[in-house]
């Protein structure tokens, strides 16, 4: 009998989750279903779901409008080179306050997130005034600098969690059988929380890759990254949705791929040193 | 340096300086709004690279209220980033008086800017300066349903009174076919439901301010107009209008839901087109309602080009704003995508054209155009210009305030009285800090 209820539990959670991962994925589906469709047929009443005329003049219609692959690689240098950067400050400084507290290494952790909770239109025109001073405004090196800042909090915490997990016995091991601080780091340490680094690495590719205020402030037509490619589609006066979702479902392809693939991994590392 | 660290910083700097480059000597970089009009202009630049072959065009198409924030903070700050901008009529007298624009008062003469709608260049100059050339001119009109009104036994007047348009939208409606007599704005927000419900005051005799600045919604004015826009979309308009705007209004018209639908000139383009709109053929329009005061209830904007003082492309930009601005462009247009295309709303000669007279709507935007004075947009005198907005930097954030009191009582969540008390103490506390009042 207590195996029966557990089955039906267990067909329960599996339903609920599917449930769940339906209304996730729905306004997805609903864009990409969107962007094969007319812009007549985008806005019908009842709404059309599969029973219409499928059409590809939309994804036709904003790649003659727009430079897409500009606006991608552009995503993708901001995105890969704001990730890598951060990693390069972030690592060494997970280690330090990982394996060699001080005793302010809580309230450092605690100040670098707290700087998340600022509202990032408090600091955008003295940002966007150095940025005017220094060259920077519209260029990839800027944004990859910004959003190096804004993510590097994250990517510490994260860094930091996963460094936590290693006992710092095998570091010590390593010291005493007469590693510098460099091999320690890159052949113990490193190897160890390669499924921490992975995920943490992911992560901030797709918060980078979906950043919305600083790549749509501080870009014009150069660096603009894909963010700023699917604003171009929005307009408060006329009904441009079937274009707006294929430029949208273009945006986001490429991550969503990214992510499909990665999911193993992203997981792994998600959830690493959760159950002990 | 660890040798990761440095191969980690290499790969970053490597890929951030991968990009392209450009070979025209000037590239001039032009901000825009995403609308129908604007894509056809970059559809049809060849013609204007090919006349001008060192200048190349970039293009930053952004939604209208992306666009305003970010041209807003360049041209404060000299950012720079832009050396053409897509503004309105709200921006350029406050960014003209500023001298944050440029003056287009030498434009050649083959321009010919006595050309231009005297309404809509009035509107865009300052102190005797034309600060931006306009690219396209709108006002708001009622767009109706010719067979509904007939069904209703009724003859829409060229020039409605707002009792004619109500009585319309009663025998318009009928809900069980899921037919509202009348579809207006309620979505908050300066350019949504403020826009139409500044514009509907002016024509009840309501005004924003009085000579001294102090705001006016306790006025009986203001209450008899909200009591009527929000009786009348209660009884006869679609449910959740509260959260309508253009859009979903344009999507509930072209649906063939809406009996009438008061907005802005430029959807006449939209509802008569038979790939999107299923009652193209059913279409009427008539100007904006009146109270008999003098006043009709219709706006006055126009999309227009501004060059950023300090850009240092002045010259290519003057070029390129006189060639978009012009009575070739819109000539270039008629040929490419026929007269119907044609930006409207700018340039007399247009208007005189028997080919664009042919145009089913031409006629009415020029007439509401003309109806709408920027200069004395109320019954009572303002010191302020703008039919359908106050040009001061305050208004947005008040409009949008206000605006939200309006849409919480067309949502039934407030009353007319609290909404309005509402809105005179927040306008007072702002007018105060602006330093207008004491």
């Amino acid at each position: 009998m207590a195996r029966a209820i557990s089955t039906h539990r267990k067909a329960l959670n599996t339903a609920i989750a599917w449930l769940i991962a339906a209304m996730i994925f729905f306004p997805i589906l609903w864009t990409v279903l969107t962007s094969f469709k007319t812009e007549a047929q985008a806005i019908a009443d009842p709404p059309l779901f599969f029973g219409f005329d499928w059409t590809l003049e939309n994804y036709t219609t904003v790649q003659d409008r727009s430079n897409y692959f500009r606006h991608f690689w552009n995503s993708v240098v901001i995105s890969v080179g704001s990730t890598l950067l951060g990693l390069a400050l972030a690592v060494p400084a997970a280690w330090s306050m990982a394996f060699v507290p001080s005793k302010h290494t809580k309230n450092i952790l605690m100040w670098m997130l707290s700087t998340k909770m600022l509202p990032p239109v408090g600091v955008l025109v003295p940002i966007y005034l150095i940025f005017r001073d220094w060259g920077l405004l519209d260029t990839q090196i800027g944004l990859v600098i910004v959003l190096t800042l804004i993510n590097l909090p994250i990517i510490v915490w994260m860094l930091y969690t996963y460094f936590k997990e290693i006992p710092g016995e095998i570091l010590e091991a390593a010291r005493m059988d007469g590693a510098s601080l460099k091999s320690e780091v890159l052949y113990v340490l490193l190897p160890m929380a390669v499924p921490g680094i992975a995920s943490t690495m992911l992560l901030n590719i797709i918060l980078a890759w979906n950043e919305a205020f600083w790549t749509l402030n501080l870009t014009a037509a150069k660096a603009a990254p894909l963010t700023a490619f699917i604003a171009s589609y929005s307009s408060p006066e006329g009904l441009f949705y079937a274009k707006l979702s294929a430029a949208s479902t273009m945006a986001i392809a490429p991550i969503l791929i990214m992510g499909w693939f990665s999911q193993k991994q992203l997981v792994r590392g998600l959830t690493f040193g959760a159950v002990k | 340096m660890n040798k990761t660290i440095k191969t980690l910083l290499g790969a970053t700097m490597l890929v951030a300086t991968g990009t392209g480059a450009y070979a025209a000597d000037t590239t001039l970089t032009i901000a825009t709004v995403n609308n129908g009009d604007m894509i056809r202009m970059q559809g049809l630049t060849e013609d204007f690279t090919k006349a001008n072959p060192g200048i190349a065009l970039e293009w930053v198409t952004l939604e209208e209220n992306v666009l305003r924030q970010r041209v807003t903070q360049d041209v404060a700050t000299k950012g720079g980033q832009f050396d053409i901008m897509t503004i309105g009529t709200y921006e350029v007298p406050i960014w003209g008086k500023q001298g944050w624009l440029v003056s287009l008062n030498d434009l050649p003469k083959s321009y010919d800017v006595d050309d231009l709608l005297p309404a809509i260049r009035g509107g865009l100059t300052v102190d005797g300066e034309l600060y931006a050339a306009p690219f396209y001119g709108e006002s708001s009109m009622v767009m109706y349903r010719k067979d509904l009104m007939e069904k209703a036994g009724m003859e829409m007047p060229e020039a409605p009174s707002w009792h004619a348009i109500r009585r319309a939208a009663a025998l318009m409606t009928d809900k069980d076919e899921g037919i509202y007599g009348i579809c207006l704005r309620g979505k908050a927000g300066w350019g949504e439901n403020m826009a139409f419900l500044t514009a509907t005051a002016n024509s009840f005799g309501a005004r924003w301010f009085d000579e001294d600045w102090n705001p006016q919604f306790d006025s009986p004015e203001w209450k008899e107009a909200l009591t009527f826009y929000i009786d009348m979309m209660n009884a006869y308009g679609p449910p959740g209008a509260s959260s309508n705007g253009f859009n979903e209004n344009l999507a509930l018209f072209q649906q063939g839901k809406c009996g009438m639908w008061i907005d802005a000139t430029v959807a006449a383009s939209f509802v008569t087109n038979p790939d999107d709109s299923t009652v193209a053929d059913k279409v009427g329009f008539a100007l904006a309602p009146d109270n008999g005061l003098g006043k009709r209830g219709n706006w006055l904007w126009a999309w227009s080009l501004a060059i950023p003082a300090g850009t240092d492309d002045e010259d290519a930009a003057k070029k390129f704003v006189a060639w978009a601005t012009s009575k070739d462009y819109l000539a270039l247009v008629a040929e490419n995508e026929g007269w119907a295309n044609v930006p409207p709303g700018t340039r007399t000669s247009l208007y005189e054209n028997e080919e664009y007279a042919k145009v089913p709507f031409a006629k009415m935007t020029l007439d509401s155009i003309n109806s709408a004075d920027p200069t004395a947009p109320t019954v009572d005198p303002v010191p302020y210009t703008g039919v359908q907005f106050v040009a001061i930097p305050e208004f947005q954030g008040i409009a949008t305030a206000v605006g939200q009191q309006f849409s919480a009582a067309l949502a039934g969540t407030t009353d007319v009285d609290t909404a309005l008390a509402n809105a005179q103490s927040l306008a007072t506390r702002e007018m105060k800090r602006g330093g207008y009042l004491k």
